[in-house]
């Protein structure tokens, strides 16, 4: 573990895992989204249904749609803030065949219309994974800049994406790719090492055959929220 | 890669001639591709953050469940207005202790240290020992520095999560890596840190996470007071030439050993141990009606 995963992170208690990754789990959801959710439908299971009040998961994740970051002094009256802004909340437990303890599902919406599903796990010390994407398995952690293309499964996506990466010189980390059926829908999940100029990501929605481009940048962290 | 031995560390700093803290930046630096100020200033805001953490206690809080809150301002009444057995300083390290603990449950802002169950033990003491002694905030940015540096061998060679390891793992690292750092603080030799901190985990080696509820509250919030209790009194001993007959990198393996044969019932789940008896059940019970 590195120094700060020792000593760190700063952040509102009581718990990392149900409180601070919570709250990480909830701003990746707002990233993703790329917009504050007007509507959020949030399914609790394992551990943060059981104890979850208690820790303030609720109020966690709630703060994290709002884009609070996990050392947010407003993260207890998120559920009031968010009413306040007309952000409707709902809580609700599950169960999840074969998820890690700590995990949400959250389905967000937007003013207009755009929608997310999302399934992510708290990992330990603040730490998260997100395990589903709109219902197909995904696997990253929202700690490098992420590329997420749906397309339709055809030739020619994976080199579209790759190929202008390499033309904007940003270095691919890890890259994984996923179907639901041979030429059916696609997604590929790429984390990189630079940050991916936004023109190129807007340029990639619009090419024939994608379907929906989202970008996590992690250059955001000043983002204060509310 | 970080030091995996206390062995390691203490003969890469006296091979090199530089200090235990200075041995942990330079790791720190190469494993993260980081420059020495970006590591310099991300550490000495861990200790504005840590001593603000403390500042802000509020001793009208309460938890959400209501099980924690106030003891902080109990205390403090005490000392002001008694003689307290332990004497005015451990009476200082126990009230600040219990302050973040407090703080902790009541979702105010803390530092995770090595998480946030234990994130009083390190300030209780280190907040004390500079306010004693009068230490820089350049000294107190290298002590968290020689903290870390024991958390990461601990971690490496066992754990520091109550789910893996019981509470040893938790209280008792993080009581492991304040007796080092006040060690360091008082200017003892690095065999006499690696003591400190040999000796502090000792005394903590079995115990269990029996937290009632699963809440992060009892007995979490006083245990963070025995852990710094302990630290004292370890880096005490070492200072004064007390030496650990095991050395520190057999006694983290110990508690790897330990806490690997502990039944899951005692790591975190709320099974066994206080959350199970009469009491603790109790509460579990009427928290479940109520929430």
């Amino acid at each position: 573990m590195n120094l700060y995963d020792i000593l760190g992170p700063v952040m509102v208690g009581p718990s990392s895992s149900h409180t601070a990754g919570a709250v990480r789990i909830g701003l990746i959801t707002r990233r993703l989204l790329g917009k504050a959710p007007a509507k959020a439908d949030i399914a609790l299971a394992g551990s943060f249904a059981a104890t979850g009040r208690g820790h303030g998961t609720d109020r966690a994740l709630a703060a994290g749609l709002l884009g609070m970051q996990p050392d947010d002094t407003r993260i207890p009256d998120s559920l009031q803030l968010a009413r306040e802004q007309g952000m409707e909340i709902q809580f609700r437990k599950i169960q999840l065949k074969d998820a890690h303890p700590n995990t949400a599902l959250l389905h967000v919406e937007t003013e207009d219309g755009r929608e997310l599903e999302l399934q992510a796990s708290s990992l330990g010390g603040g730490r998260i994974m997100v395990n589903k994407l709109d219902g197909i398995d995904v696997n990253f952690t929202g700690e490098s800049p992420t590329l997420i293309v749906h397309n339709l499964d055809q030739p020619g996506h994976v080199a579209e994406v790759t190929s202008m990466l390499s033309h904007k010189s940003v270095n691919i980390a890890t890259m994984q790719l996923y179907r639901n059926k041979r030429g059916g829908y696609a997604v590929m999940v790429l984390e990189t090492d630079q940050p991916i100029p936004e023109d190129s990501v807007a340029w990639l929605a619009h090419l024939e055959g994608v379907i929906k481009v989202t970008y996590l940048n992690t250059v955001q962290e000043d983002e204060h929220g509310v | 890669m970080a030091f995996e031995s206390m062995e390691e560390w203490l003969r890469s700093s006296a091979d090199k001639n530089i200090s235990t803290a200075e041995a942990v930046i330079q790791e720190d630096m190469s494993d993260r591709g980081v420059s020495r100020e970006e590591t310099w200033t991300q550490m000495s805001r861990m200790w504005e953050a840590m001593r603000s953490s403390e500042q802000d206690y509020d001793r009208t809080l309460r938890s959400h469940s209501g099980l924690v809150g106030g003891a902080a301002g109990q205390m403090e009444d005490y000392l002001n207005t008694c003689h307290p057995l332990c004497g005015e300083t451990m009476g200082k390290v126990i009230m600040r202790a219990l302050r973040l603990g407090e703080s902790n449950a009541c979702m105010k802002r803390i530092v995770a240290a090595p998480t946030a169950g234990a994130c009083g033990v390190l300030p209780a003491v280190l907040v004390t020992a500079a306010e004693q002694d009068g230490y820089s905030d350049d000294q107190m940015t290298e002590a968290l520095f020689t903290a870390a540096g024991i958390g990461q061998i601990i971690a490496a060679r066992a754990y520091i999560a109550g789910a893996m390891g019981g509470c040893q793992a938790e209280i008792g690292s993080a009581s492991s890596m304040a007796a080092g750092a006040l060690v360091f603080l008082r200017g003892g030799s690095p065999e006499q840190m690696a003591d400190a901190a040999a000796i502090a985990l000792k005394n903590l080696l079995g115990l269990v996470c029996d937290p009632v509820a699963g809440l992060v509250e009892v007995p979490c919030v006083k245990r963070n007071v025995i852990g710094a209790v302990n630290a004292m009194a370890a880096a005490d001993m070492a200072l004064a030439g007390i030496r650990s007959t095991i050395p520190a990198d057999q006694v983290f393996d110990a508690m790897k050993e330990i806490g690997d044969q502990m039944n899951s019932s005692l790591r975190e789940t709320a099974e066994g141990g206080l959350a199970a008896t009469a009491a603790g059940r109790a509460v579990s019970e009427r928290l479940r009606e109520n929430l």
